[in-house]
């Protein structure tokens, strides 16, 4: 395991190293220590690697992330995980606005909460959210898929295109265009999945899936008070 | 006819409202046909101050001008130069702006491509992430990252010569984007993970940062992506310039993109681009007053569009005091869009070359907005590219007929004391003295 002290050497430094390893490296766990909030920690990596963060980070930690896995020994601040292609980002404590905002793929665990807008404009990723998440979550959501094991905000999925939600809890208010959906066999399945790979222990059946209603898909002016 | 006793009442001719005008008449009818708002491309059509009413004063006795064609006026600019490892080193200080695949086919794309390529400059991606033909015929690539983030990925990130964060667009600031069903085509839908045919939103706020501080920290966030290795450009419309550049500059961008209110877009709706914005004569010296006052300018380059369309609004723009320029609704112009060659096909789709600007439906006679496979077939990327050149090389050409004329080795020596101003308006937002005068409202020192 190779260890870096993030305030002792810098961030340039520490993803300047991640950058350059490679597929076949043999360097693959690394830890990062005194992270104190310092924003885009670990963004841009496209390697096979694991890192480990020992405390909590501001903005973007694992921005744009292919293939790695990081570990957050704390709580990060907005935007983690943003735009994330591949691989898997997992929160110990909690996390601040736009969690895994427009990510493509990969999958991001939040153990503790998260806070509004989690999941907007999700490309296909994945993200379990151990506790509760704020409002205006998973607007304008595309595609993938957006697991609540707590209680969601205010207007959750709002103008949603294609993206999957569940909840477990109490939903405050659904946004425009957002309907409650029938449970269907594949979605069970699809949950048991996500469930397991976020090491959560709830039951698929516990959960209710959201998902858009399509009126907004082409203008209507029928509609125009959704707008 | 009407009479009083035997004197006939005569008719006055049929007068038309200014109020109501023809065209507000036929958008009211429009309006209360559909029940939808009026969706267009393009720029502010309206009657706007512009650099039309700005001239140059040439040489006289006080001043010398060059040799046209034998000494040299150079045209080359660097962009990038605060805190990039590899500035983008431009031939000519014109540039071609964002537009996206999806709006545009991808022949047209690549006409852009290659045309930019020809003439030494950049071309840049649109909302609908980076093709492979556009980055293969382009030498300098700018890569837009907007608010939607379709098809944003590390990977093309990388791929760019430039990164240009849009905050806003001259044709509709504060506003997103929008790209109808007719447009979504398969390829369209999947760059942006979208169903085929929805009519595409695009937000008009980016989903993970607000205000400057939070800008600053995404600025770090790409740049540490990228190895600080390009530059990252941070577009605004011209709604507060002084402001908006200031925060720019604060964030930490390398150069701004300020665009005023007749640059184009793919489809907006018309009271958003005839009402929201400035026009582009007004946005530049409040720009360049920022960039002066924070003691930036020229380290952080300022790149000026909307409306330019000649080697005079070039001129212009770098006597105020822009470093470049970029051109968009001009460079589909010289690609071929609303050529007169296909006046009876814009007629059947009841318009007329010159003022097609139903881009969105996606029927472009002339194959280019348009992602209709028949109609795409019409334009040749490679000639459309030899046009482009040309244009570009002519602009380029005039640009420095101009600064010769004044004296001038580089087109970034023309200067606000080169211009007069032809209108009071014109003279006020230019700061430059009204023709004839050495006075311009609001000038230091004057009580007018």
């Amino acid at each position: 395991m190779l260890e870096f002290d993030l305030q002792e050497n810098g961030l340039r430094k520490l993803n300047s190293a991640l950058h350059d390893q490679k597929e076949n490296s043999n360097q693959t766990v690394w830890k990062v220590t005194n992270p104190k909030g310092s924003h885009s920690i670990a963004v841009g990596i496209d390697a096979p690697i694991e890192v480990n963060i020992e405390g909590s980070t501001g903005y973007y930690c694992g921005g744009m992330n292919k293939q790695a896995n990081i570990n957050v020994k704390g709580s990060v601040g907005p935007g983690v995980a943003e735009n994330m292609m591949s691989g898997k980002v997992v929160i110990d404590g909690d996390a601040s606005q736009y969690a895994g905002a427009t990510g493509h793929g990969g999958l991001l665990v939040i153990k503790g909460n998260a806070s509004s807008r989690c999941g907007i404009s999700m490309k296909g990723i994945n993200i379990v959210v151990h506790g509760n998440i704020g409002h205006m979550s998973a607007f304008m959501a595309q595609s993938g898929n957006l697991v609540v094991c707590g209680d969601a905000g205010d207007a959750l999925g709002d103008s949603l295109y294609e993206a999957k939600l569940f909840v477990r809890g109490k939903v405050k208010s659904l946004g425009a265009d957002c309907e409650k959906k029938e449970m269907r066999p594949e979605h069970l399945e699809l949950l048991e999945q996500l469930l397991s790979d976020a090491e959560c222990d709830a039951k698929p059946e516990e959960f209710t899936r959201y998902g858009s209603a399509r009126k907004l898909y082409n203008f209507n002016i029928d509609n125009s008070d959704a707008y | 006819m009407n009479k009083i006793g035997k004197t006939k009442i005569p008719h006055t001719t049929p007068r038309y409202s200014a109020t109501f005008s023809n065209d507000i008449n036929s958008d009211i009818r429009r309006a209360a046909a559909t029940g939808i708002y009026d969706i267009r491309g393009g720029g502010a059509k309206r009657k706007l101050p512009t650099f039309d009413d700005l001239l140059f004063l040439g040489a006289s006795i006080s001043r010398y001008p060059l040799e046209g064609y034998r000494e040299k006026c150079e045209t080359s600019v660097t962009i990038g130069t605060r805190y990039a490892k590899n500035p983008i080193e431009l031939d000519i200080p014109i540039t071609i702006a964002g537009m996206s695949f999806g709006a545009l086919s991808g022949p047209a794309k690549e006409a852009l491509g290659r045309g930019a390529s020809a003439a030494g400059t950049s071309t840049t991606t649109g909302d609908g992430g980076m093709t492979p033909e556009e980055r293969g015929h382009s030498s300098k690539l700018v890569y837009q990252y907007l608010p939607s983030r379709y098809g944003m990925n590390p990977d093309d990130l990388r791929k760019a010569d430039a990164i240009e964060i849009v905050v806003g667009q001259g044709a509709k600031p504060g506003g997103g984007g929008m790209l109808l069903g007719q447009k979504i085509s398969d390829r369209v839908a999947e760059m942006r993970n979208l169903p085929t045919g929805i009519d595409q939103r695009s937000a008009c706020r980016h989903p993970d940062w607000t205000g400057p501080d939070d800008l600053e920290i995404k600025i770090l966030e790409l740049r540490e992506i990228t190895g600080w290795k390009v530059p990252i450009y941070v577009k605004v419309a011209g709604a507060r310039p002084y402001y908006d550049t200031t925060l720019a500059i604060k964030a930490g961008a390398d150069a701004i993109v300020l665009d005023g209110m007749q640059g184009g877009t793919a489809a907006t709706q018309d009271v958003f681009i005839e009402h929201v914005g400035q026009p582009t004569l007004a946005i530049v010296r409040p720009a360049v007053q920022a960039l002066q006052d924070l003691g930036m300018h020229r380290e952080v380059q300022l790149i000026l569009s909307g409306g330019i369309r000649n080697g005079a609004d070039v001129a212009k723009a770098l006597a105020l005091g822009a470093d470049a320029v970029a051109i968009g609704s001009a460079a589909l112009i010289a690609l071929g869009d609303n050529d007169p060659i296909y006046e009876e096909e814009y007629n059947k789709l009841g318009t007329t070359a010159g003022a097609y600007d139903d881009w969105h439906e996606g029927m472009d006679p002339a194959g280019i907005t348009t992602q209709d496979t028949e109609l795409m077939k019409r334009f040749d990327p490679i000639e459309g590219g030899r046009r482009l050149r040309n244009y570009l090389k002519v602009m380029t050409l005039e640009a420095q007929t101009i600064a010769r004329a004044c004296g001038k080795n580089h087109l970034h020596n023309l200067e606000p004391e080169d211009l007069v101003a032809l209108t009071i308006e014109a003279a006020a937002m230019a700061q430059v003295p009204l023709a004839g005068t050495d006075w311009y409202p609001g000038k230091p020192g004057t009580s007018y």
